[in-house]
């Protein structure tokens, strides 16, 4: 009898189970791949930002090398490039492996089903089956691609994230559905090592969600680099056109305008993700789930079978690993009578392009449309002295705070660390900081965290730099 | 028309209220002043009636949701019949919202974006473990922030409580009001992960008996508290309400009980010793020329303390009189939150519940509090004699701030000596 059987070892999984052993509790649990970490470690983040770190340095070498005293001609090894990434992956799996069994945490290769509330049955992948007995039941199964009607991902030549991180070529022209986080990462890589890139998105911007200043900003970066965009369209099939490639049709996503076919060698799916629950017999037990398919729980993360949890991306929320191992943590804390707690307004977002993009809280766009007064201070990088020696000054800070309290209440950042940068920016709104309290905190120089501390004081008009 | 239901002014110094029941159900039809809903605040209990006849519209404010002064607690709907209001319903708020609404009224949101920075996020987690709420701890980070520390120290506090409490409990029952701090303090318990669920209940306090908590804490926690101890032969004052009872029932419609002699005694007391009647403020001392003696009442709910204003200027009769209807409307939870503000002194009877001897805790801000204890007679000496004699046990609780030892000892003889000697009373002495 385990205190906790948790279904799925990714982001939210391993921590959960890891956190649950640290607490007293005896845990299981359940993987249907042969290594752990789920999407974000196998198929998903690490491995494409090792493409991104190895690909950023190739353009890096190729085109600014130069201008510093360094002349080489890189030559591209895509496969030592790809063993590189596989590497990567491999290094993070086995440490998550190594920490399970340190926490005494037994793990089942195979795939879960919850029979009954208290019991999880596993078919290994040798075919033979077990049950399992526990107090609890986390699920944390994550998601899984998503694809448009009438076309086929055969993760070869029409592929999602998954394929696009294997592919053994560098495609000559590159057409990428969905102008979000994952198309534009992913984008980003393959026009570095060579690719023309295309990217069909059906609403009228880019990155949908984040701040539309910081769209605007980062697509003209974007098309600076190379990138085309063809937004306000949408893709109705790709078809195989021969030694021309795909063939891929492209129409006006509203009203009856002329469309028009772009060829590609690769065409990369990357419209979404929904929630992965196949097989694990929610129906069964009548767990119930919201309109989106993604399984409904109370604010103690508890399903509508007592006993049954689900954390990360099957329940609703951003799909990012972070916030699922922040309820991970929550779920475990509260299986021990803790009071466990994920605090959903301030969950980081990272784009890990070149600029990066990141942005906690809320958007200029969400202020406005809530009514909130609110104050405005924004920095470029141009102005500050370390990303101008760096010669990496594309983008900005932009610091929203409340008119009245000067509580800080979203910081969006494009620029070069700007993943990095942000968590100082979460720190202080989980302390419901003030723009004041940042912009009076000693930050060091020169470093492009000044950029931060000088939106800071911007949002009170009295911006040192500039 | 629709009117809007609020919560009204409830006094001073009260800012919110929790709903409590509801007596109108959406599309039931109300009369004008009939009660609509209960809120229950720090103080009282009140009923919100009608403003004017009609059929009860949408409830916003759900029974348990905290709403503020002026909050919008649901809509009434004037006039129409029962059978039309449900058509004509003011549209926005669906009672499932009803949740919603309350969670955003303005008394939760208010205070957390104004003043002072959320707890730290690690406090929070220690603070909610705890069950303690934020408002309660002061904070020392930054703009009065709640830091880990501030909520570890509370934590450790609210252990320490019951261990450090240095009073001899009587019965720990509810209707003990004698001293009503043992209920309070047990109440304070550390919560802990290794309990017997099932076999425990775990209930949410009433805001009257948050209120009772934490206002017996700071009386202890700021008050230099001290007991002093006196008895006094009730013969005198047993005599003359055997002798007159049935006239003075008749005349003034209530019995003869022994507070008015009490109330009296004290207030005899007090005009001598001043100090006992005064408060403390910052590094002043407030002397009040007026007696607004608190006469503390159980009920079911907690105890209560009504006061009787200017009771110098009362007579004995009236001050009897004035004390019967207090107990009337605390049984009914029907006081007002006036009737309990501004006392300047309190009397707390454990005698009625067969109290022995018990040492009050102060109603702060206040400097006194007489304990009155239960008569029985016991064997005392008079004249050489060994007899028995009606007696009873006196305390008085002082703050040892501001009320000296002597002062303290003085008043309790006083006392003593008014209720052995009535005719005192007539001659002020």
């Amino acid at each position: 009898m385990y205190d906790v059987i948790v279904i799925g070892t990714g982001p939210g999984g391993y921590v959960c189970a890891i956190r649950a052993a640290q607490l007293g509790m005896k845990v299981a649990v359940v993987e249907k791949r042969s290594t752990h970490g789920g999407t974000c470690l196998n198929i998903g983040c690490i491995p494409s930002k090792a493409l991104l770190h190895a690909s950023e340095a190739y353009d890096e070498a190729s085109h600014h090398f130069a201008a510093m005293g360094i002349n080489v001609t890189p030559e591209l090894d895509l496969q030592r490039m790809q063993a590189f990434k596989d590497e990567g992956v491999k290094g993070n799996v086995d440490g998550v492996a190594y920490l399970l069994k340190k926490n005494k945490i037994d793990s089942f290769h195979g795939t879960g089903r919850i029979v009954d509330a208290g019991k999880v049955g596993i078919t290994f992948m040798n075919g033979e089956t077990s049950t399992l007995d526990a107090r609890s039941i986390v699920i944390a199964t994550g998601s899984g691609v998503v694809s448009l009607p009438g076309i086929e991902i055969d993760e070869e030549r029409i592929v999602s994230s998954t394929g696009a991180l294997t592919l053994q070529e560098v495609p000559k022209r590159l057409v990428v559905i969905g102008a979000g986080v994952i198309g534009l990462e992913l984008g980003s890589v393959w026009r570095r090592l060579g690719s023309e890139v295309i990217v069909v998105e059906y609403l009228d911007r880019i990155l949908p969600g984040m701040d539309s200043d910081v769209a605007r900003t980062f697509q003209r970066i974007l098309v600076k680099q190379g990138f085309e965009f063809r937004l306000g369209q949408k893709v109705t099939g790709v078809v195989d056109a021969g030694d021309a490639g795909l063939s891929v049709s492209v129409v006006p996503a509203v009203g009856d305008g002329t469309g028009e076919t772009l060829l590609a060698d690769v065409v990369l799916v990357a419209v979404g993700r929904k929630p992965y629950t196949d097989g694990l017999g929610l129906d069964e037990i009548r767990i119930e789930r919201d309109s989106k398919g993604r399984i409904a729980v109370n604010d103690h993360f508890e399903t509508s079978v007592a006993g049954v949890y689900a954390i990360g991306d099957v329940i609703a929320g951003p799909m990012l690993a972070h916030k699922a191992e922040d309820e991970g943590v929550a779920v475990a804390e509260i299986i021990a009578g803790q009071a466990g707690h994920v605090n959903y307004d301030v969950i980081p977002g990272v784009v890990y392009t070149a600029p990066e993009v990141a942005s906690v809280g809320k958007t200029e766009d969400e202020l406005k449309a809530a009514g909130v007064a609110y104050s405005v201070g924004k920095f470029p990088f141009t102005a500050n002295g370390r990303a101008k020696v760096n010669r990496t000054t594309d983008g900005f800070v932009k610091v929203l705070a409340d008119a009245a309290t000067d509580r800080v209440l979203g910081v969006h950042i494009i620029g070069p660390h700007a993943g990095e940068m942000i968590a100082e920016a979460a720190v202080l709104m989980e302390f419901g900081g003030s723009a004041e309290d940042l912009a009076r905190t000693c930050h060091a120089h020169p470093t492009l965290t000044e950029a931060v501390k000088e939106a800071a004081l911007a949002a009170g008009k009295r911006a040192i730099h500039i | 028309m629709t009117i809007e239901i609020k919560v009204p002014v409830l006094g001073e110094s009260i800012t919110e209220a929790t709903v409590g029941r509801w007596f109108k159900k959406p599309g039931e039809a109300v009369k004008a002043d009939e009660p609509l809903v209960e809120l229950e605040t720090d103080k009282v209990t009140v009923e919100v009636p009608a403003p004017a006849a009609g059929v009860m519209g949408d409830i916003l404010a759900a029974q348990g949701a905290t709403v503020a002064i002026g909050a919008l607690l649901g809509a009434l709907k004037e006039g129409g019949s029962a059978a039309a209001a449900a058509a004509v319903a003011p549209k926005p708020a669906k009672v499932e919202t009803a949740k919603a609404a309350a969670k955003s009224a303005p008394a939760k949101a208010a205070p957390a974006s104004a003043a002072s920075p959320p707890p730290a996020p690690a406090a929070r987690k220690v603070l909610a473990e705890a069950q303690i709420d934020a408002g309660d701890v002061e904070g020392s980070g930054r703009r009065g922030q709640v830091l880990k520390e501030d909520a570890v120290e509370a934590v450790s506090a609210k252990a320490a409580a019951p261990v450090a409490a240095p009073v001899p409990a009587p019965p720990p029952r509810r209707e003990s009001p004698s001293t009503p701090v043992p209920v309070a303090i047990q109440a304070l318990k550390v919560p802990s992960t290794v309990g017997e669920p099932g076999r425990e209940e775990r209930v949410k306090m009433t805001r009257l008996r948050q209120t009772i908590a934490r206002r017996l804490k700071d009386a202890q926690n700021s008050a230099a508290m001290l007991t002093t101890f006196n008895d006094v032969d009730m013969s005198a004052v047993m005599a003359l309400r055997a002798q007159y009872k049935d006239l003075f029932e008749k005349r003034h419609g209530v019995k003869l009980g022994f507070m008015g002699f009490f109330v009296k005694a004290c207030v005899q007391a007090l005009r001598e010793i001043p100090a006992v009647n005064a408060e403390i403020d910052g590094d002043d001392i407030i002397y009040k020329n007026y007696y607004h003696v608190g006469v503390a009442v159980g009920t079911e709910r907690g105890l209560v303390v009504p006061v009787l204003r200017d009771v110098d200027r009362l007579s004995l009769a009236e001050t009897e009189i004035t004390i019967a209807e207090f107990g009337r409307r605390a049984r009914d939870g029907k006081l007002s939150i006036e009737d309990m503000q501004g006392g300047t002194f309190t009397i707390s009877n454990g005698g009625v519940y067969g109290s022995m001897l018990s040492t009050p805790i102060l109603n702060a801000p206040q400097s006194g509090i007489l304990g009155m204890h239960r008569i029985e007679e016991r064997a005392v000496v008079k004249n050489g004699q060994i007899v028995a004699r009606p007696m009873m046990y006196l305390a008085l609780s002082y703050d040892h701030r501001i009320v000296d030892g002597k002062e303290a000892v003085t008043f309790l003889v006083r006392v003593k000596e008014c209720l052995e000697d009535p005719q005192r009373f007539i001659l002020e002495l």
